[in-house]
């Protein structure tokens, strides 16, 4: 089935000031469906989301915050592993830039069943042609032509209505009803869809989770549909029937992605192409070099990493950008690459895998990590990005400043390493230079096992917050006395910072309740935070101290004194 | 063209003929169960939610998802940002100079009356002269695409003199500033009764609003038609009401207006006025530019603009005796109404009735005071008043538990409304007025009794003490509380609490009129049926609650009827869908509308096979009589062939009720759905956070029409009670900015926050009254089981503090209000 939707030309369009963008635009281009999309003409600030909605006609996918908040956009990316075989990834589509999908595979809520309708994207909307500018299909080699298809999609068991996994009660014998994808059956017969805004979300981020547990074969439980869903709000249903969804799954015909054929296409997007296109209103650059290159060229281009952030200032701030950088695709950067005494994560490794890596060997972390905004976030979102951005409530900082973490910073004249705290100068102003990227966050590893680091988010809500107070504290104590004192804190400034005077009042004394009682003291003093909508500066100032108690209090072997994990099991 | 004309609010005074009209109604409503109609099919089933393939599918189509027509343009708001001021001016020129800007819309583009045309007729439907909110509304920046419009509405400059603003509901109440006039409802002698207690207490209390958080942001689609008639795409809770207000501002009669609505994408009340607004703003621009107009806020606007649920803030003096039961009571509630009256003077009222929640006062004295702010408009949110009435008396009762020092179960059903004389304590002069002359029981007896409401409805179907007989046991209640004891003495920093809380919520809206609905049910002579009615799907399944009745009426397969848009064209004049009475209402039009075609269809085959007309049967598909059996498709063809009609309305009006605002007394409910939560938590003291545990449920649906979408309400009810009094704070800034805009500010539930242990057990007894299917409404009183979690907090904080401890709890028990808590615990004993 040919994506006509990308079919219409740019003919007697009218020349609106979008289209006056001197830089060109490059050509954009996904799978999607099993096929080729090319796109030209979207606009380097165009969201995912908006390109779905208004320029293909797919409205299935939902807008409900804009922010990427609520999930109801969520859709679903696809992108080579490397071995063989696709790694999916759920991320918002509204603050998530078009063409940062590029050379990726695609799904949509319209794209997962395994018999496709057809209302979505089999034309443009009705007036489409005069709304701005408009993408158009162009063949690979930019000529105006029909798109390239490629046989695939989705395959599978077909769904009878009325059998065990379809979703009746629309079965009625006439077969005319398209059949669904488990994710989907199980959201019926859970009734997890009430007024159904929030569902097309839920469906993909559901996707996600059958393609990364249910395929391989692993049980997706209640707990870990809390955890993957927490990016996902639902206002209707207290969630109970999605996570019977999530957990029906894996007992429904299996309905299995083509994954060979989208691997072969995603392959025919890869040659020829370094995303380092002359003058290029969006470069998606695929190498260290190039990066470097294009940042010394256009050091007022926006730089981007997953958008999390930088996607909020194009739907809330309404900024547009001519010039954008995608850093997303150097290779270097993705990597996480492991040393004798220290693990370098790049600047595009996502917040997902940034965060697996440095709970390998301090498991204490993982809820912490968990908390850390919604899946689809940390699909997105990188730890470079986060620590760039330099968010004073940013969740990464104050652990890695408890880790002593560093940062490499490079551009095309060379390299600096800092310390994370030092990045800082004020609220969201940094010390790099206008052609120097943020490439590497190095954390010195554990080398043992670490218990002496915590961390602890207190937010208004468990998941998918953002920090009223942030305390990272990494104590070592040797015969009695404190020979190491790291402690690093969110929301108390107007950046991340260091408790140096804390970390003082701790480093030599010996460990005890006294000690800890001065250093909360302190540690009290030692910032001025703010009061705004999280929290009074009172508050703050006040559990800041009770959480190095919290710390006390556990490295005396107390438990079930952090709500974050705390079960039934436990209280019973 | 008045106001008064357009719309009618929800407080209208009830309608004198309305006695008259209920004695027919009870008369049809009688015939609930002709012997034609066989057992049911589809109604008492789960079936599933009639979109949800769709949903899923992402092929369910929403407002926004409308394909757009030729020419349509788009429309962003320009908004104060001023709490209160004079608009001197507005310069719209570097907005209309930007690119694809096609035009500016402000209050002089209005063709009709300035003011909106609801009952208040207190509000502007674009702000003029004066600004009274941050986030009003002053006009709209049109252009051709949304961003465009978005981008330029901020590049227009409103000229304001800031004024003094009052942004507290104690300013308001202290420069007696109201929307409307204070409410005071009084039974016997509560200064005497107090004066006379045992034991009293005072104190005060607050509660803060909520934001409806609708996934589905507000929208409107305009598109003018020929002869200056207007089709619009609103997603509304009340599309009568978004005509009434359009053909209000336009200045065209309302048949000239109409709106449809296939579904939302939620409403909770939000959509039921504020979706006007919407569709009022983007008809002006649409009749100044002619062409159509979409417009849909940002979720940022969106929350700027729209109201809440209205804060409360309460003061009370209790007096009870040494069980701990209420002897006298007196209220206070002064309610944060925002800038406008909107439905708030009906949402305090609502407080009031509920401010008994399950309990009899004997003597009491409440006061409302409907504070004007400057903030937003608040309106309507599931409950509609009814769980700020319920909170503050529920927290009463758990005060004077720890007061006492005793089980706050023992003293909530101590206070339960029961079938026993009131009994004279002090002044043998006190006794209760007699109302409700229709419930009969306070007559018979010798004395006043305990079941009749400060209002003077008789409490008649009260099944609350066995409901929560079995709910303690169920839940073990006892022997969990011992062992939390217990377990809290060793626990230094985690401290559990429970509570269980009871609810009884009235239903009907209190405004007698709008307790009347219509449907149309049409079949085709394939045998397919379609219904319409006025009311509409926000996600809650009314229409498949409908489908399945009228499936049953007709005895064919639920698959085979379809619930069409809600359409003014359609059912005209219909009330919001709100109250939780959208399937009382609408289901049973609908049931009358699909009757009238059966016995049209009945007397039709009865001709044909010689037998009574209520000798045949109409079920499975088939229609069936002594001697033949035929196929509902072929009696249908045959029907039509014998032109015989094979469509019909229905129309149907709550019997029993009337209530007279005058004396705020009578009986203007026509039933109480009940139920009870068994809710665990725990407390961190270092941080004051705080997590739900474990939750019990026992809810009265009265039968179940659909079991699945019941339980869903009561699960989703029950979570977005808990938001609103756990991590749902609004915040607004000493400048009435609203600083909480967002999701990510604005902290609804998370699918972390549900209990891991979370059961839903439905009371198995139909409703005592004739209601459709034997059901009962269910929309709204789930929501105020979350009280529970709030009690169960307190019962944590408590346990931190010596005995007979007073907790004072700000609602929403956030961190910082938890915490906090604890500290005055400490020190302040009761």
């Amino acid at each position: 089935m040919p994506l006509t939707a990308a079919l219409f030309t740019m003919l007697r369009m009218k020349a609106l000031p979008d289209d006056s963008v001197p830089i060109p635009r490059p050509l954009l281009r996904f799978v999607r469906r099993g096929e080729i999309v090319s796109l030209n003409n979207v606009p380097p600030s165009r969201t995912l989301l908006d390109l779905l909605r208004d320029d293909l006609g797919c409205t299935g996918t939902k807008e409900g915050c804009g922010e990427g908040d609520c999930g109801a956009c969520t859709v679903v990316l696809g992108e080579d592993s490397g071995d063989g075989r696709l790694k999916y990834r759920a991320v918002n589509s509204c603050i998530r830039l078009a063409h940062s999908v590029d050379g990726l595979a695609l799904w949509t809520v319209e794209d997962i069943a395994p018999t496709l309708p057809t209302a979505c994207g089999s034309l443009p909307p009705e007036g489409a042609a005069c709304r701005g500018s408009k993408p158009a299909c162009a063949g690979l080699d930019g000529t105006q032509k029909d798109c390239v298809t490629q046989s695939g999609g989705l395959q599978g068991m077909r769904l009878r209505p009325g059998e065990a996994g379809s979703a009746a009660p629309a079965g009625d014998g006439k077969g005319s009803e398209p059949s669904l994808h488990p994710a989907q059956v199980a959201m019926v017969e859970a009734h997890g869809s009430q007024c159904g805004f929030c569902t097309p979300g839920f469906v993909m981020s559901l996707f996600g989770m059958y393609q990364n547990h249910v395929c391989k074969g692993k049980t997706i439980t209640r707990a870990l549909a809390q955890e993957e869903l927490a990016g996902n709000l639902c206002r209707c249903t207290g969630y109970q029937p999605i996570f019977k969804a999530a957990q029906a799954m894996a007992a429904l015909p299996v309905v299995a992605v083509d994954e060979a054929g989208v691997l072969s296409n995603l392959k025919l997007l890869a040659p020829g192409f370094t995303g380092l296109q002359r003058d290029s209103a969006y470069k998606l650059p695929k190498s260290l070099p190039d990066l470097l290159a294009a940042r010394a060229a256009h050091p007022e281009a926006q730089l981007v990493a997953g958008c999390t952030d930088v996607g909020l200032w194009i739907t809330k701030q309404h900024r547009e950008f001519d010039h954008i950088i995608d850093l997303t695709q150097v290779a270097e950067l993705r990597r996480i690459e492991h040393y004798p005494n220290h693990v370098a994560i790049g600047a595009a490794v996502p917040l997902a895998d940034a965060y697996a890596a440095l709970t390998e060997d301090r498991p204490q972390l993982k809820t912490f990590a968990a908390r850390f905004a919604g899946l689809p976030v940390r699909n997105s979102g990188t730890l470079g990005g986060n620590v760039a951005n330099g968010s004073p409530i940013g969740d990464s900082m104050p652990l890695l400043i408890a880790m002593r973490a560093s940062i490499m910073l490079m551009s095309a004249h060379g390299h600096r390493e800092m310390a994370v705290e030092d990045l800082y100068t004020g609220y969201r102003t940094n010390v790099m230079a206008a052609d120097e990227v943020l490439a590497w966050v190095k954390v010195p590893k554990a080398g043992r096992p670490n218990p002496g680091l915590q961390i602890y988010k207190i937010s208004k809500r468990f998941d998918d917050d953002i920090s009223t107070v942030c305390l990272a504290i990494d104590v070592r104590v040797e015969s009695g006395k404190v020979v190491h004192a790291s402690i690093g804190a969110g929301g108390v400034a107007a950046t991340p910072v260091r408790a140096r005077k804390t970390e003082a009042a701790l480093v030599g004394q010996p460990w005890t309740f006294a000690t800890v009682q001065h250093a909360m003291a302190t540690l009290r003093a030692e910032f001025s935070p703010i009061s705004d909508m999280r929290a009074s500066s009172d508050y703050r100032r006040e559990v800041i101290g009770n959480l190095l108690q919290r710390y006390w209090f556990e490295s005396q072997g107390m438990q079930q004194i952090n709500l974050q994990s705390f079960t039934l099991e436990e209280a019973a | 063209m008045n106001a008064k004309d357009m719309s009618v609010s929800r407080d209208a005074v009830a309608d004198l003929d309305v006695m008259a009209a209920n004695a027919h109604a009870d008369a049809v409503a009688a015939q609930d169960s002709p012997p034609g109609r066989s057992k049911p099919q589809s109604a008492g089933q789960t079936i599933f939610h009639e979109s949800a393939r769709a949903q899923v599918a992402g092929a369910a189509t929403y407002v926004d998802d409308i394909p757009v027509a030729r020419g349509t343009l788009y429309a962003a708001p320009i908004l104060s940002t001023v709490a209160h001021g004079k608009l001197l001016g507005v310069d719209a020129a570097a907005a209309r100079a930007m690119p694809g800007v096609r035009g500016v819309i402000l209050a002089a583009d209005i063709p009709g009356d300035r003011l909106l045309g609801n009952f208040a007729h207190d509000e502007p439907v674009f702000a003029h002269e004066t600004v009274q909110h941050v986030g009003q509304v002053i006009g709209l920046v049109v252009a051709e695409s949304v961003m465009q419009a978005r981008r330029a509405a901020r590049k227009v400059l409103c000229r304001i003199e800031p004024l003094p603003a009052i942004l507290t509901v104690q300013a308001a109440l202290k420069a007696k500033n109201f929307v409307l006039p204070p409410v005071f409802v009084r039974r016997g002698d509560a200064d005497a009764a107090l004066k006379s207690a045992r034991h009293t207490l005072e104190g005060t209390l607050e509660v803060g609003g909520q934001e409806h958080f609708y996934l589905e942001g507000q929208v409107a689609y305009v598109l003018p038609q020929e002869q200056n008639q207007w089709l619009i795409h609103s997603s509304t809770q009340h599309p009568g009401e978004v005509q009434h207000w359009v053909s209000h501002a336009l200045a065209v009669d309302n048949h000239a207006v109409r709106v449809e609505c296939r579904r939302m994408g939620g409403g909770f009340g939000g959509k039921e006025t504020q979706a006007g607004h919407l569709a009022v703003w983007a008809a002006v621009a649409a009749n100044k530019l002619r062409c159509p107009i979409k417009l849909r806020l940002d979720r940022d606007d969106d929350f700027m603009i729209t109201g809440k649920r209205h804060p409360f803030a309460y003061a009370y003096t209790a007096g009870f005796d040494d069980t701990g039961r209420i002897t006298g009571l007196k209220l206070t509630m002064a309610v944060n109404c925002g800038f406008s009256a909107d439905l708030s003077g009906p949402v305090a009222d609502r407080a009031i009735f509920h401010a008994d929640n399950a309990y009899f006062l004997q003597d009491v004295e409440i006061a409302s005071y409907r504070c004007k702010t400057n903030t937003q408009s608040h309106t309507a949110f599931r409950g509609f008043g009814g769980p700020q009435g319920m909170l503050v008396i529920e927290t009463i009762m758990g005060d004077i538990a720890r007061k006492l020092n005793v089980d706050p179960l023992d003293v909530r059903r101590r206070n339960f409304y029961v079938d026993d004389l009131v009994e004279s304590l002090a002044g043998s002069g006190r006794t209760a007025r007699k109302h409700g002359s229709d419930s009969g029981r306070a007559d018979l007896a010798e004395g006043p009794r305990r079941n009749i409401t400060h209002y003077g409805m008789t409490v008649e179907d009260n099944i609350l003490d066995p409901l929560l007989s079995k709910l303690a046991d169920t839940a073990q209640y006892r022997k969990r509380r011992q062992t939390i004891a217990a377990w809290n003495e060793k626990s230094e920093v985690v401290k559990r609490g429970i509570a269980i809380t009871p609810v009884k919520f009235g239903i009907s809206f209190t405004a007698t009129l709008f307790n009347q609905a219509g449907a149309l049910v049409h079949v085709y002579t394939d045998g397919s049926v379609q219904v319409n009615h006025g009311g509409t799907e926000m996600g809650q399944g009314l229409h498949t609650k409908v489908s399945q009745i009228v499936a049953d009426e007709l005895g064919v397969p639920f698959e085979k009827v379809i619930a069409t848009a809600s359409d003014t064209g359609k059912i005209p004049n219909a009330s919001a869908t709100a109250a939780s009475a959208g399937t009382d209402l609408n289901a049973r039009a609908a049931q009358y509308a699909a009757r009238n075609v059966r016995d049209n269809l009945a007397q039709f085959v009865a001709g044909l096979d010689r037998c009574g007309a209520g000798a045949v049967r109409f079920t499975k598909g088939e229609v069936v009589t002594r001697v033949t059996t035929r196929p509902f498709t072929e009696v249908v063809k045959l029907a039509y062939a014998n032109r015989i009609q094979l469509w019909s309305d229905g129309f149907y009006r709550t019997p029993k009720i009337h209530y007279d605002k005058t004396t705020l007394t009578g009986r203007p409910f026509y039933y109480f759905a009940y139920g009870a939560a068994c809710t665990e938590v725990a407390i961190d003291t270092l941080t004051g956070e705080s997590r739900v545990l474990k939750v019990d449920i026992l809810h009265d649906v009265g039968t179940s029409i659909n079991p699945a979408i019941d339980i869903g309400q009561i699960e989703g009810g029950f979570i977005q009670g808990m938001g609103w009094l756990t991590t749902e704070q609004l915040v607004w800034t000493d400048t009435g900015h609203l600083a909480t805009h967002a999701p990510s500010t604005y902290k609804i539930p998370a699918t972390g926050d549900v209990p891991e242990h979370f059961k839903v057990d439905l009371w198995h007894e139909p409703n005592r009254e004739d209601n459709i299917f034997g059901s009962k409404a269910v929309g709204e009183p789930p929501l105020m089981l979350a009280i529970s979690v709030f009690e169960a907090l307190r019962d944590a904080i408590a346990s931190t503090a010596p005995a007979n401890s007073r907790v004072k709890l700000v609602a929403p028990a956030t961190a910082e209000h938890v915490l906090k808590a604890l500290k005055d615990a400490q020190s302040s004993l009761a």
